[in-house]
């Protein structure tokens, strides 16, 4: 395995050190180490060192899927600066059995770019109506400690506490969709100003914010943990706050693009922004921003949703829902929450992969970088310029938001357990890691 | 000099001057079919296809009316079904058609911004006409709306024609009904106050979209208030959209019956009016819930004459954006 020897990067702290990775561990962090002999040297002179980015919501449509697999998903993860990524069960045959959440997990492993953390479903077919094989999927190769319906709210509400009580028994946590299916039948886009004018059904907020007041208080009832999927509106983010002064456990997470874009977005009737939960307002956007820098909401996820092209060339009403995000995610953070001077390199390392890390219960992942840890870091060029070209991105999908727009920043090195599966800005075909 | 119109994709591409040249131009028009010969050879050569995903014989006709006594070439296209499961995409039908030489599409479709999708999507060249597109816009039917009220304005005055050169400053128009599920009204909205007219939305509160309150018209839930309090020049009531309206919740109102009591227009409402003013109603109507056939059939009523002027307007707005012309024939 090659050693790297990174000279001069900048720790989330702020301090200026070399790193040392050598047998898939960091051997060393000082701010001068010698250049041992064999080592790979990387100049990371203005670069940002953080652990290895963990993304608590991925799809990565496999079995089952068009275009996107584990391996292409993966390398989308690598190219973004992650090292772990979880999986989310809306697959074909659903993730809800030891059997396909075992294989996912291998998937991955063979894959090799990222760790691969199988989310298991709530329900059986993510239907709603009773409770998947939990324990199993949970005991299984793959360790499951993530269980969602994602796309799909457990509605039920004796199905939700059932769910958050059985899971207790190996501490793992349920991640709620959050979205009264009544109140959303036919939803196309927020409800608001800009529906009301492009005469699509409008996704009110109080069907999200319903279903989060309604979790927080089973979840205080029967003692166990909750994560709140990709929160998207101020009144969200204010039932956040108050669950957590109440010592509520919960933790919520937000999207890039819940970070950046608005509904406005919408204007156009190109689908590439149609999501779900959907764009919001301003005053939405400026909620979670606030959140997140105050630590309301925990982490950022991706909510990553690869789509085949004729899923998105069509009407807005046809369309599915959902956008691409592993590789854009650490340049829209920078620019939304560091740039901005809302949050601080140790705020984007705490949100983007120790805390994430602890939801999910991931070992070895998210941990802050210090000598004799897992190598699982990424190196991030904080001044580097780059205009998204959907085609030119490693996702096998191209429903990226940001296309044609300009990023600020961008991921240079990736290293997966010590193994670089990002070298200078291009993926490393595994196998032949870069001398 | 107005700009000129490339597509017809909603009622706000227009402002007052296009607005008032369009109107112009269908006034020309409708001149032209009150002669014997009706037919024009204006757009002989140019192939206008109407690609309606939605049934509506009422527009359809009146579209193929106007191509054809312009002297184009029309074709009628009517896909079963709409979505990537159904049946053809959209892209590969308008491939499809523009390898056919359309000049112009005129899409009528269930999905809000369809139009607005052919027009930005590069799959074709053609010019693309909103029919109406779901929920979202139905700019012709603004229109002939527009011109109907005009005209008939400009006869109170006194004036000969159609109110050439005019505008609608100062009119108060009260639209009446189902605004949520309506692209009438919202097409309308934009159109009238465009044109200078004072607008008032009446509709039970379950049928106003959220948003609603930054549209340039007020909002009344109370059709005898409304009535009392702007002494409308017209009426317009639209269809109570039965097709549209999701049944959750027991539905929008309680009853057809306490609809038509709370925001029906009779011959009471009627008496309340001034006696000038108009009954208008994009059709279909729904008899004896929002207009009472008493209403509809009465004096006052313009509905078939609106369904006359939309063959006018529609002439106009094809020649316009085919011909690229930036007003009335010479």
């Amino acid at each position: 395995m090659t050693s790297y020897l990174i000279k001069n990067a900048q720790l989330p702290t702020g301090e200026h050190q070399d790193l040392l990775l050598d047998n898939g561990s960091i051997h060393a962090i000082n701010p001068h180490i010698p250049p041992p002999k064999h080592a790979h040297t990387i100049d990371a002179d203005g670069l940002i060192a953080l652990p290895g980015l963990v993304d608590l919501h991925t799809h990565l449509r496999e079995p089952g899927g068009h275009g996107e697999t584990v391996l292409t998903g993966s390398r989308a993860a690598a190219a973004g600066g992650f090292t772990c990524v979880h999986a989310m069960a809306n697959t074909f045959p659903v993730q809800d059995r030891a059997g396909v959440v075992d294989q996912v997990h291998a998937l991955g492993e063979r894959a090799g770019y990222v760790e691969v953390r199988p989310v298991g479903a709530v329900s059986e077919g993510l239907e709603g109506e009773k409770l998947a094989g939990l324990a199993a999927m949970a005991r299984s190769a793959a360790a499951v400690r993530v269980f969602s319906d994602d796309g799909h709210c457990v509605f039920d509400p004796v199905l939700m506490r059932r769910a958050l009580e059985y899971t207790k028994a190996f501490d793992a946590v349920v991640a709620q969709h959050a979205q009264e299916p009544r109140l959303t039948e036919g939803s196309l886009m927020h409800e608001g100003v800009v529906s009301a004018e492009l005469g699509l059904t409008g996704w009110p907020a109080v069907a999200e914010e319903s279903i989060i007041a309604r979790d927080v208080l089973l979840a205080e009832h029967v003692g166990s943990r909750l994560h709140v999927c990709h929160v998207s509106t101020r009144g969200s983010v204010e039932i956040l706050r108050w669950a957590k002064s109440r010592g509520i456990d919960v933790t919520a997470e937000v999207t890039p693009h819940h970070l950046l874009l608005t509904d406005e977005c919408a204007r156009g009737y190109d689908p590439v922004f149609k999501v779900n939960p959907p764009l919001r307002s301003d005053d939405d956007v400026a909620a979670v921003r606030e959140a997140l820098a105050e630590g309301v909401i925990d982490i950022v996820a991706t909510d990553h949703a690869p789509h085949p092209t004729e899923a998105k060339e069509c009407e807005w009403a046809h369309a599915a829902f959902g956008m691409v995000g592993l590789e854009t995610a650490l340049p829209i953070v920078h620019e939304v929450m560091v740039t901005s001077g809302l949050m601080t390199w140790a705020d984007v390392a705490r949100t983007m992969a120790e805390l994430p890390a602890r939801i999910g219960r991931v070992t070895g992942q998210g941990a802050g970088l210090a000598p004799g840890g897992p190598a699982n870091l990424t190196l991030f060029d904080p001044a580097a310029r780059w205009v998204v070209d959907p085609t030119r991105l490693a996702t096998a999908s191209q429903n990226s938001p940001v296309r044609g727009r300009e990023m600020q920043g961008k991921t240079l090195w990736t290293f997966f357990r010590g193994v670089a599966t990002l070298a200078d800005g291009e993926l490393v075909d595994l196998g032949e890691e870069p001398s | 000099m107005t700009a000129v119109l490339t597509h017809l994709l909603s009622a706000r591409d227009l402002d007052r001057s296009q607005a008032v040249a369009v109107l112009d131009t269908a006034a020309h028009m409708a001149e032209t079919q009150s002669r014997e010969i009706k037919k024009l050879p204006t757009l002989r050569g140019r192939t206008v296809v109407n690609l309606f995903y939605e049934d509506s014989t009422r527009t359809r006709i009146s579209f193929e009316t106007a191509a054809k006594r312009l002297s184009a070439d029309v074709l009628s296209f009517a896909p079963k079904g709409s979505s990537v499961s159904k049946g053809e995409s959209l892209k590969d039908t308008v491939l499809t058609l523009g390898a056919m030489g359309a000049d112009a599409i005129v899409i009528r479709h269930q999905a809000s911004g369809a139009a607005h999708l052919l027009a930005h999507s590069g799959w074709t060249e053609a010019r693309i006409i909103n029919a109406g597109d779901g929920l979202h816009q139905h700019p012709t039917q603004a229109l002939l709306d527009a011109f109907t009220l005009r005209r008939h304005r400009a006869h109170a005055k006194g004036m000969e024609g159609d109110g050439l050169g005019s505008d609608l400053e100062g009119a108060r128009v009260v639209i009446v009904g189902d605004v949520l599920h309506s692209r009438v009204a919202r097409a309308n909205v934009d159109l009238l106050t465009t044109l200078g007219a004072e607008v008032t939305l009446v509709a039970p509160p379950t049928l106003l979209p959220v948003g609603v309150e930054t549209w340039s018209a007020r909002t009344t839930y109370s059709l005898d208030e409304a009535i009392e309090e702007t002494d409308p020049d017209a009426v317009m009531m639209l269809r109570v959209q039965l097709e549209r309206m999701s049944r959750a919740g027991g539905g929008f109102f309680p009853s057809h019956a306490e609809y038509q009591r709370e925001y029906g227009l009779d011959t009471k409402r009627l008496g309340r009016m001034r006696p000038d003013a108009l009954v208008m109603h994009p059709g279909p109507m729904n008899r004896g819930l929002e207009i009472t056939s008493a209403a509809a059939d009465g004096q006052r009523s313009v509905v078939v004459e609106q369904v006359a002027n939309g063959v006018a307007v529609r002439m106009a707005v094809l020649y316009l954006v085919l011909t690229g012309a930036e007003g009335g024939p010479s």
